[in-house]
């Protein structure tokens, strides 16, 4: 094991356990099974939309239309429920119309070689108000029995979801490492060019990790909405800030080639705890924003001051490990 | 002219890239209203000369005077200040700009948050077209306008500094015989103002029309500066040339097979070159030589599918192809070592492993995804087998000489079992010992039946491994020489079409 090649990620997750640790002698409250649980529910949806986004950063872009992705996602769950459609049915037909909307960004993107920054931003607004016409702001309410926790005990819906969001997250970590596929989005992010001369056809890539990244969106949102009783016409509001900070706080470069996912889940864990903390620790809540932006400014400033100081390789692709 | 202070002076200037000597104490002067031409290869070393004179590179020694004083700093600022100025090939202009602005852009003495004269700005540009006789609307965006008149509003603008050395580099390249004549009216009427200029060019034959002395860069070194009206054009190239074949090339004789790889009537419009005609046979080494801007890199770019080629075709052992992407000629058998290494060639920041397997990933993958052992062992094997130096086959690439990621890069297109070669540039700005190492490696790889395509800019290299020479100019092959026949006069007069 190379350590110095995960500096990024280490760093992180030392902040993490940092916290941890103030919390364990101010607040061992904190530990207690509920509050885990609960912190662990509420972050699932932004861990799945963080392992999109980590491979959308990964291979040089952005996506910044993910919070109006998962919005549309979360009422069209809502409305399909309501025909009466079957849980897997449902968890098919959201897992696609996500896939279509992240399918069309990366059409854009990858095929039309427009700069992602502005076409995700264009859909972020078009999908959120496509949504505000057709539902005129209403909340989607009297779900189905069977919708709400996946039809099944409180605890047992909270399992699958954590259950179906893990797997997703190890799956996920393990393509990236170990199928061809990992390696070219790591190729494509590294030098566009260098791997187009390699034979590895960049437009390609970078279509699959915005459907991707737009599948993911759609679990996500069905994972959130399952929780409630009703679904809000304005969810994923600020989605894709949270998702791009726990990339870039989880080691990843904005510029693409470098991160893993084991550091996505580590931001998505320090910038999750966060708010949670500081209620623990007596300190107003308002405080949260703030502290999310200065570890996000840390993290930066620590990448760039790490670039300047490394000489060697910086590269997080398997096969690399010593 | 003699007995005034010469405008500038560049006495024994040294300057060298990562060990590689790109100037070895060139001397050169340039005195006031005298054009002076610079003229050598690919690599002479005039681009590194102009870049020193005009502050954008600092050179390891030597001295630069301008009006006699001696130039102890310099950089683009401080160049511009002591009034020199370089006109390109392709003209630096800003195309939302109109042409007055374009010109007042580094002529206003105001500060940052200085008012701008408008309508002193719009006079001062008319002035100034009218001195290079422009016939130009000062109100016309630059981008709007020819690259002719687009050279003329640079002229001006350098002149608009008050700049008494003027560059030019390749100005006639792309200009029609009418611009041309106009360009030169233009340098006359500098000349007899008293400004001096260097004069970068290939077309030997206006040399004797514009220039009054010429002086020849061969390897980075001044070989001489003569009158104009004195020397011919033979006897320039001759000079340019006259570098002794002292290196020694592991050239072996290859059994040479059946025609692997064939182009008929090849043609880009795209990237601008035409009915090529080429063959390289199994175990052949054919040179492709050229100046730049001859199209040479552009051909490897067409063949290798990395632009589309709308005329003509490629023939694999006879069966006509069309490659949309380069990974449809990886999948045939054709193999593309890129010019810029660095940019293109191998991935910085990716491992050696990486690197070398990146053109072959499909064998690496099984069922339970890439076999990591399989990469390690390959990847060892070719390190070894081209002698790359390193502790690790983890290291990442950046961490290499330029040799070694020259043979990082090799190693990749070996591993795809290639049945055809393209080498762009394979030796270029890489030390000694790795460059004749990468030749040993070429004949080996050519032993095995492989038919390569070398494109190189260094005579000695193109007539040292070579079996067959193809000169490309303007786009197309000029002539195809045989090993035997071809000797370096030959392919430079046919390269500047003489």
């Amino acid at each position: 094991m190379n350590f110095s090649r995960y500096k990024r990620e280490i760093s992180a997750a030392g902040a993490f356990v940092a916290i941890l640790i103030v919390l364990a002698i101010v607040a061992p409250s904190f530990f207690s099974a509920g509050n885990l649980r609960d912190l662990l529910i509420n972050n699932a949806p932004t861990l799945l939309i963080a392992v999109g986004m980590t491979m959308v950063i990964l291979v040089g872009e952005i996506d910044i239309s993910v919070g109006s992705q998962f919005a549309v996602c979360s009422i069209a769950a809502g409305f399909l429920a309501k025909t009466g459609m079957p849980m897997p049915v449902l968890f098919l037909s959201i897992f696609l119309v996500g896939a279509m909307m992240g399918s069309l960004n990366g059409v854009l993107v990858g095929w039309l070689r427009l700069p992602s920054i502005i076409v995700t931003l264009a859909m972020l607004v078009l999908w959120r108000d496509a949504l505000r016409w057709l539902t005129e702001g209403a909340w989607v309410q009297n779900l189905p029995e069977n919708f709400q926790w996946f039809g099944l005990s409180q605890s047992g819906g909270e399992l699958t979801i954590v259950a179906i969001t893990l797997t997703i997250f190890v799956a996920f970590a393990w393509t990236l490492r170990n199928l061809v596929a990992g390696r070219k989005i790591y190729a494509v992010g590294s030098d566009a060019e260098a791997a187009r001369l390699a034979g590895i056809s960049g437009p390609t890539v970078v279509l699959s990790v915005f459907a991707l990244m737009g599948a993911l969106t759609g679990i996500a949102a069905l994972m959130n909405a399952v929780r409630f009783s009703e679904i809000p016409g304005n969810s994923g509001v600020g989605l894709e800030l949270k998702a791009i900070a726990a990339v870039v706080v989880g080691g990843a470069a904005i510029t693409g080639g470098r991160g893993t996912l084991v550091g996505t889940l580590i931001g998505v864990a320090l910038l999750g705890t966060i708010g949670t903390a500081l209620t623990f620790l007596g300190i107003n809540p308002f405080w949260e924003k703030a502290i999310q932006g200065a570890i996000i400014l840390i993290a930066l400033v620590s990448d760039v001051a790490l670039g300047r100081l490394e000489k060697n390789g910086r590269s997080n692709i398997a096969g690399a490990a010593a | 002219m003699t007995g005034q202070t010469p405008l500038l002076t560049a006495e024994r200037v040294t300057k060298s890239y990562a060990g590689v000597q790109a100037l070895r104490d060139a001397s050169f002067e340039l005195r006031g209203g005298e054009v002076h031409a610079l003229v050598g290869e690919n690599g002479a070393g005039k681009s590194t000369f102009i870049k020193i004179v005009t502050g954008a590179v600092t050179p390891d020694s030597g001295e630069l005077t301008v009006n006699g004083d001696l130039v102890r700093e310099n950089s683009p600022a401080i160049s511009k200040s002591l009034g020199i100025a370089a006109i390109y090939q392709q003209p630096a202009l800003f195309p939302e700009l109109t042409v007055a602005e374009n010109i007042a852009i580094g002529l206003e003495r105001k500060g940052f948050f200085g008012f701008v004269n408008w309508n002193e700005r719009r006079r001062a540009a008319k002035e100034l077209l009218d001195r290079v006789g422009a016939k130009i609307d000062p109100e016309t965006p630059a981008g709007e306008l020819s690259m002719p008149q687009q050279q003329l509003v640079e002229i001006a603008r350098a002149l608009g500094a008050n700049a008494k050395i003027l560059i030019f580099d390749e100005p006639t390249a792309s200009l029609s015989e009418e611009d041309t004549q106009n360009l030169f009216r233009v340098i006359r009427e500098l000349r007899s103002q008293g400004v001096g200029m260097i004069y970068i060019s290939h077309r030997l034959e206006e040399l004797p029309v514009i220039a009054d002395r010429v002086t020849v860069l061969r390897d980075g070194l001044t070989i001489g500066t003569k009158v104009m009206a004195e020397v011919s054009s033979e006897e320039l190239i001759k000079l340019m040339v006259g570098r002794e074949l002292s290196a020694v090339f592991p050239k072996r004789v290859v059994e040479i097979g059946e025609t692997i790889f064939e182009l008929k009537n090849l043609g880009s419009r795209a990237v601008g070159i035409k009915n090529i005609n080429l063959s390289v046979r199994a175990g052949e080494i054919v040179g492709v030589a050229g100046l730049i801007g001859a199209g040479r890199t552009e051909l490897a770019k067409a063949i290798f599918g990395i632009v589309e080629s709308d005329a003509g075709e490629i023939l694999l052992r006879g069966k006509p192809m069309h490659f949309g992407h380069p990974s449809e000629a990886i999948d045939v058998g054709i193999a593309y070592l890129p010019e810029d290494r660095r940019k293109h060639g191998v991935v910085l920041d990716f491992p050696i492993s990486a690197n070398i397997t990146l053109a072959s990933l499909k064998k690496l993958s099984g069922f339970k995804g890439m076999n990591f052992g399989k990469e390690k062992e390959i990847a060892a094997e070719y390190t070894r087998r081209l002698g790359v130096k390193t502790p690790t086959i983890h290291n990442a690439v950046s961490t290499l000489s330029g040799g070694n990621q020259q043979k990082v890069a090799l190693s990749r297109w070996l591993m795809t079992k290639p049945s055809v070669l393209i080498l762009d540039e394979p030796t270029q700005g890489i030390d000694v010992g790795a460059k004749s190492e990468i030749h040993s490696l070429m004949m080996e790889i050519a032993e095995q039946g492989v038919a390569i395509l070398m494109i190189s800019s260094e005579l000695p290299e193109i007539l040292g491994m070579s079996d067959r020479i193809a000169v490309m100019r303007g786009g197309t092959i000029a002539k195809v020489f045989d090993r035997s026949e071809a000797t370096q006069d030959k392919i430079l007069a046919v390269a500047l079409g003489h």
